[in-house]
């Protein structure tokens, strides 16, 4: 395949990806999105292997490597559960880093890719395996560090050092220093040094920054690493001139720094303080200081059965689910009872908050799991105008997006951020294990409002038995 | 600790001060339970269900009296009654203690503790699960609409049928205090066109939300009276007040008055001028007959015409009602039996230190503690501070507004450096790809901001997926074909980072389109 065929078929990949992007603008598309998505990847990996920059002998090594790794992640695609998606994207966003350092480095010691460079352009190329490798190195370390916060294997606090601004503050000095050094690195294994030190500071910081950041911050840091990994495919592409590599990972990037932003919007909070860390901690000390901010009232609470003959004796009905749900499983039984309503005559439908769960969108794939219809799964900002004419919310196990305090409160730490205002209906009900806050560490007000009821337990099986008082 | 629930005495009294589900409710927390044979019989409470519940039935008012620790009662209790109370015995129910001294003093001489429900400090948020003055308000509130209704010569709501067109009936509720509101709801409910008028200007957000559209009376004055009532208002107050029923009573088919003023004589809102000013066939609904009527027509516990206006001034609303008012009164004092009895074994704590339980408490083990001190308000009741300045953020994917323009002059001039400094050192191969870069950026803003929310996973999943694509840099230099640059080539050391690199990627690229595929599956319609 000569270059220029190459070249052609990369563009051609290039627009089945964007279009696979497009594609998920609407469930109903975004099947032939994710196919887009594979075509384009086929084309683009038959493309380079049969291309003019890979020889046969190649051939087998390939063969092998794919068949590994591909059917380890098929396995892996296989058997995942949905609750546990954003441990698995996290995993994968550590492989495009971890792919992304490796590449670099083979790059670095490969004399072919610096021949015949002009001075200028090897000083920039240079610069793009160092970048490349930075990004790749702290998406790698933060991307396990965040895997490891979502799968409980470490401890969802966020872990503050003390002074750790002047900590990141140095370690970038150090790596610009060692930039300097590497740019004017006689041989490859002098520049290897100054590669080698970067490179760890690079998966320190990437350690030390996701480590500092709590649990309700997990959908920002998830599409933040996953705007790192596509960056880090972007330099990757400077690095070795490919166009193809630029574009994917130019939208890669973008795709989740606008995910990121989005999150952010949604909590009402600064990118540059997520990433600083602290959330739940820093914020959290001044309204408990505050004894006034205490909410009036006291909380009653409600069993399985009461709970279900206000259901059932209600028009209107939205279910807003968190990640409590995610925790107890519960989906399933949500939906036997949503569905069980509906036949009953029940407008029965879910309200989702952009940061419910623990990556964009977490909700929304439980309950798609669950067989809910994507119809009756409303947005935030599509729910909330009705909730006055609704008769009963239903809250799973969520906390902080439900708080009336954003919104009455402005000396709450979350005052401003955008909420599902369940306190406008007729009743709310609120399935919680106890009454401990959420992971802002806030006290709700909602649970005092007199027109809320507390179901206590855990998800699943009061719902369980919400279930079975309805069908009797 | 033992309930007795004696027969109500006073007569065309249909209520009974509990109700079989709820005696189940006490005797979980642990007290025993006596109801007078008969006493829930006018409620549709027979004698067979309370002993289903677990009551003991007793014959006769004196026995059961005697027996009880407690009494449960609906009505200010007769002298006769207090007689058979037991020394040292506890009394819950209606006492009105401003307007029953004699009373008082006859209670507290008998050594006993009473619990007036109607001195229940209502500002309390945690005491309106047991505000009883309420709960037969709203009750009587529905009913009035029932009643008037029932005299009314029309439908409620309009109708066009092939018969001709029906008006909607038009209905004007003056005072929207609990019982103004639940009317309100009511006739709002049955279709009517619903008029209401408050002194208290706060509670016109509370009308329109029951469906009401709030009258104004064209005078500048704060109503509000504390504790949920209103006040006396001045005479060019009133004089407006009058203007505004007149001119509504001229316009609407139906009154219903509601308005009370604590400790004082209902205020006379409808004068007899104002009914000849009616149209025939209207209907007066005077919820406050008791206390002397808000009309001047007004004769209490009766319906007459007069001026061809049906005035109802029933008295007994709440019995008419008599299951229901049973119903929610007993679920009221369920709730403050749960607050005296919060170890739940049956024995009752009167806690004066507890603001509600205090301001309940007008005589206690025969000393009259009536009238409560002002209750500690909780900060929240005290100045509502509606934190109006807390916008919300904007709606996802809608416009946001346009950035100042200082601030777009600064991301102009930066960015305007930038691609500068690039531009004068960058060699032009590197530029090539730049421009890619930066065009495919502003594509990917384009088109991932069209990605609904729902499929933000699916989005994460296929991007994570298609950043893979780093694949290609590790295959091309697996095995590049020899160029002849003649330096040696670490041609190992390459070749096993580019395999791991391929495995790994590889993992990513299978297992995120699969993953993809498989969570897309799942959304359906």
């Amino acid at each position: 395949m000569s270059a220029s065929l190459a070249t052609a078929a990369y563009i051609g990949a290039t627009i089945l990806f964007i279009l696979s992007l497009g594609g998920l603008s609407s469930p109903a598309t975004s099947r032939r999105g994710n196919i887009y998505g594979m075509i384009g990847m086929t084309i683009a990996v038959l493309a380079t292997v049969f291309g003019p920059r890979v020889s046969m002998a190649g051939l087998p090594w390939i063969m092998v490597a794919m068949l590994v790794g591909g059917s380890v992640g098929l396995i892996a695609a296989r058997t995942v559960k949905m609750t546990q998606m954003p441990e698995l994207v996290a995993l994968m966003h550590s492989l495009v880093g971890l792919a992304a350092c490796l590449v670099g480095f083979a790059n670095y010691i490969d004399p072919v890719a610096a021949a015949n460079l002009t001075s200028a352009e090897k000083a920039i190329h240079e610069i793009e395996i160092y970048i490349g490798i930075l990004i790749g190195a702290i998406t790698f370390s933060g991307s396990l560090i965040a895997f490891g916060k979502l799968s409980a294997k470490i401890g969802g606090k966020p872990l503050l050092l003390p002074g750790r601004h002047v900590m990141n503050l140095t370690g970038l000095l150090v790596v610009i220093y060692f930039g300097g050094v590497f740019m004017h690195a006689e041989s490859v294994s002098a520049g290897m040094i100054a590669l080698a030190v970067m490179t760890v500071i690079a998966l320190l910081f990437g350690i030390h920054m996701v480590m500092a950041i709590g649990g309700a911050d997990m959908p920002v840091v998830v599409s933040m690493l996953n705007s790192y990994s596509g960056w880090a495919a972007a330099a990757t592409g400077f690095m070795l001139n490919n166009d193809l590599l630029i574009v994917i990972g130019a939208l890669v990037g973008s795709s989740g720094a606008i995910l990121s932003y989005i999150m952010c919007r949604a909590m009402n909070r600064n990118f540059i303080s997520v990433i600083a860390g602290g959330f739940g901690t820093g914020g959290g000390k001044a309204p408990a200081a505050k004894g006034d901010a205490q909410p009036a009232g006291e909380v009653v609470s409600i069993s399985a059965v009461e709970t279900a003959e206000l259901l059932r004796e209600s028009k209107n009905v939205v279910i807003v689910p968190g990640y409590g749900m995610a925790v107890a499983q519960a989906q399933h039984t949500v939906y036997e009872i949503a569905q069980y309503l509906r036949e009953h005559g029940v407008n029965v439908r879910f309200g989702i908050h952009p940061v419910a769960g623990r990556m964009p969108g977490h909700m929304n794939v439980l309950l798609a799991e669950a067989r809910v219809p994507y119809d009756i799964v409303m947005e935030m900002d599509e729910v909330n105008a009705d909730f006055p004419d609704t008769d009963v919310t239903l809250v799973i196990g969520a906390n902080d997006i439900v708080n009336p305090a954003a919104q009455e409160d402005p000396n709450s730490p979350i005052a401003g951020m955008p909420v599902l205002e369940v306190w406008k209906a007729k009743t709310s009900i609120v399935m919680k294990r106890s009454m401990a806050s959420g992971y802002a560490g806030v006290d709700n007000p909602l649970f005092y409002k007199e027109n809320n009821r507390m179901l206590f337990g855990d998800a699943k099986k009061m719902l369980e038995e919400v279930f079975v008082a309805l069908k009797s | 600790m033992r309930i007795g629930i004696p027969a109500e005495t006073l007569a065309g009294e249909k209520r009974v001060a509990t109700v079989p589900e709820v005696v189940e409710k006490l005797i979980k927390l642990g007290f025993k339970v006596s109801v007078q044979s008969g006493a829930g019989d006018a409620a549709n409470c027979s004698d067979d269900t309370y002993r289903a519940a677990g009551a003991d039935i007793i014959e006769g008012a004196a026995e059961l009296w005697a027996d009880s620790d407690i009494v449960f009662k609906v009505t200010v209790p007769t002298s006769t009654e207090v007689e058979l109370m037991r020394e040292g015995g506890v009394l819950i129910g209606f006492i009105w203690p401003a307007q029953n001294p004699e009373l008082m003093q006859q209670l507290a001489a008998k050594k006993t503790t009473v619990l007036a429900i109607d001195a229940l400090p209502r500002m309390l948020s945690r005491a309106q699960k047991m505000d009883a003055l309420t709960s037969q308000a709203g009750v009587a509130g529905y009913r009035a609409v029932i009643e008037a209704a029932n005299v009314f010569g029309r439908f409620f709501n309009g109708q066009i049928t092939a018969a001709g067109k029906v008006p909607p009936a038009k209905i004007f509720i003056a005072g929207a205090g609990v019982a103004g509101l639940a009317a309100i709801g009511t006739a709002a409910g049955l279709g009517a066109i619903v008029r209401a008028n408050d002194t208290r200007a706060e509670v016109a957000d509370q009308v329109k939300s029951l469906g009401g559209e709030f009258v104004k009376v064209e005078y500048e004055e704060e109503g509000g009276g504390g504790g949920g009532y209103a006040k006396v208002m001045s005479e060019g107050f009133l004089q407006a007040q009058r203007e505004m029923y007149a001119k509504q009573a001229r316009e609407v088919d139906i009154i219903i008055t509601t308005a009370l003023i604590p400790g004082k004589p209902a205020p006379r809102l409808i004068t007899a001028e104002m009914v000849q000013g009616m149209k025939s066939g209207s209907v007066i609904v005077d919820m406050a007959a008791e206390r002397g009527g808000n009309c001047e027509l007004t004769e209490p516990g009766q319906a007459v015409v007069k001026h061809g206006v049906t005035i109802v001034g029933y008295t007994d609303l709440n019995s008419r009602l008599a299951k229901q008012s049973s119903t929610l009164y007993a679920n009221n004092l369920f709730r403050l039996t749960e607050e005296l009895c919060k170890t739940k074994d049956g024995i009752i704590n009167v806690n004066m230190e507890d603001d509600a339980i205090r301001g309940l408490t007008v005589i206690k083990d025969g000393a009259i503690t009536w009238p409560a001190p002002p209750p500690k308000l909780p900060a929240a009741a005290t100045k509502p501070v509606v934190a109006k300045a807390i916008a919300p953020a904007p709606a996802h994917g809608a416009p946001s507004a346009p950035m100042s323009s200082t601030k777009l002059a600064v991301m102009f001039g930066v960015a305007a450096l930038f691609f500068w400094v690039i531009g004068a050192n960058a060699p032009a191969a590197f530029l090539g790809h730049f421009t890619v870069f930066v065009l495919a950026c502003f594509v990917g803003y384009m088109v991932v901001w069209n990605v609904t929310p729902a499929l933000h996973t699916p989005l994460m999943s296929v991007t994570n997926a298609i950043s893979s694509i780093i694949a290609i840099g590790a295959l091309v230099q697996i095995a590049p074909p020899l160029m002849g640059v003649g330096v040696p080539r670490p041609d190992d050391w390459i070749r096993w980072l580019a395999m791991f690199g391929i495995v790994l990627t590889s993992i990513n690229m299978f297992g995120g389109f699969a993953v993809t595929q498989r969570m897309l599956a799942m959304f359906r319609k």
